[in-house]
């Protein structure tokens, strides 16, 4: 039996535990898990970027920048407990799916590319 | 700057930039080690911080006609090096690296800030450069020391005694250089007792809070002499850990 952390350090060694040595984790033996969300520039929304253990908010905020935001730009960070998130389930999924006859609420088939280009061309013309 | 303002301004130099590295590299001991992922990710980009901050310096001394950075890193001995003896002790339980990086780091925080105002422009520009990474050392030494000094009896008292066994050698931070009233008269900064006096105001209310007591000043007897080379058992074996690469091939490009 090896020994199996959340730390995947730890997993990843393999290391064979004795059979006293079984310890069955209980949730939160370990630090609750807090969701990063960082912002690029300010104004622009915030984007997950991933989970960190800590014991409360400010730690995690500590942890966030350094997992997340020490590489590439960031100017702020936002945590919350994984545990707050209200989430959909995976089996209504299908609540995503919508009947393909709505094409009139999909901006896709509006051509408006060409009719773009038709101005730009004209504008560029006339300005030549 | 004549020439005794330029030597002032070099130990001075060669005082933060070996702080810097010698911490550094002790901090990047935690690596792979650390109590968890996160916290070892957070210390390890710290020490890193702190090597870099050291290579802006040691870039500065280049300009003044001293040796390259690595060469200046690498190449000399203990005796050569100008920190102090706190960031030379071995990394010990994480109470003692966490006090020491908060008693450190509080102190380069406000000795940065001060250096921002410098006349001296090369000083005062990486001075403000640091600014933002010394902001958040404080910040993670800081919510560290508040966290555990109000956690539980064991961390409380972890703390304490750390905190009691790193007092002495942290005011030995604060060790001036020869010649350092050159560098206050001509305004590269305001030397080590003003830096002392606003590192105590700042650190006191945290130790507070945190319900840690600062020892008896009746009992306060700075360690110094780092500065002048003399240095603790710990610090020799640091370097040749440090430079054993360097040395297979000092001429390698890397």
């Amino acid at each position: 039996m090896k020994i199996k952390s959340l730390d995947p350090r730890i997993t990843r060694a393999g290391i064979e535990s004795e059979e006293s040595m079984e310890i069955q984790l209980q949730p939160l033996d370990h630090f609750e898990t807090y969701e990063v969300f960082h912002q690029k520039k300010r104004g622009t929304h915030h984007q997950h970027v991933g989970t960190v253990h800590a014991p409360n908010p400010e730690m995690a905020l500590l942890f966030g920048k350094e997992q997340y935001g020490r590489r590439g730009a960031c100017v702020n960070i936002w945590v919350t407990k994984t545990a707050d998130i209200f989430a959909s389930d995976y089996d209504d999924s299908d609540i995503f799916d919508t009947t393909p006859e709505k094409l009139y609420r999909e901006a896709a088939p509006y051509k408006v590319m060409d009719r773009i280009n038709e101005y730009k061309a004209k504008q560029a013309q006339e300005n030549a | 700057m004549n020439e005794q303002s330029t030597l002032a301004i070099k130990e001075l130099l060669y005082k933060m930039a070996d702080d810097l590295l010698i911490l550094g590299h002790r901090n990047s001991e935690w690596t792979g080690i650390g109590p968890m992922l996160e916290e070892d990710i957070a210390f390890s980009s710290m020490a890193q911080d702190k090597i870099g901050q050291s290579l802006a310096l040691y870039q500065i001394l280049n300009t003044l006609g001293e040796a390259d950075p690595d060469t200046v890193a690498f190449t000399r001995n203990a005796p050569q090096f100008h920190n102090c003896q706190l960031v030379e002790f071995p990394i010990g339980e994480y109470d003692f690296s966490l006090v020491r990086h908060f008693l450190f780091d509080n102190a380069e925080l406000i000795r940065y800030e001060m250096l921002a105002q410098s006349s001296y422009e090369p000083l005062a520009k990486v001075a403000r450069k640091f600014k933002g990474e010394l902001k958040y050392h404080k910040f993670h030494g800081d919510t560290f020391l508040m966290k555990l000094g109000q956690g539980t009896a064991e961390s409380k008292e972890r703390m304490q005694k750390s905190l009691n066994e790193a007092w002495n050698y942290a005011l030995g931070i604060f060790e001036s250089v020869p010649h350092e009233s050159t560098l206050i008269a001509e305004g590269v900064w305001q030397g080590e007792a003003a830096l002392k006096a606003r590192w105590i105001d700042a650190i006191s209310p945290i130790l507070e809070q945190a319900g840690l007591e600062i020892p008896a000043e009746s009992t306060w007897a700075p360690v110094y002499g780092g500065l002048q080379g003399e240095h603790t058992e710990h610090l020799q074996p640091l370097l040749d850990e440090m430079s054993e690469v360097f040395r297979v091939d000092p001429t390698a490009e890397w």
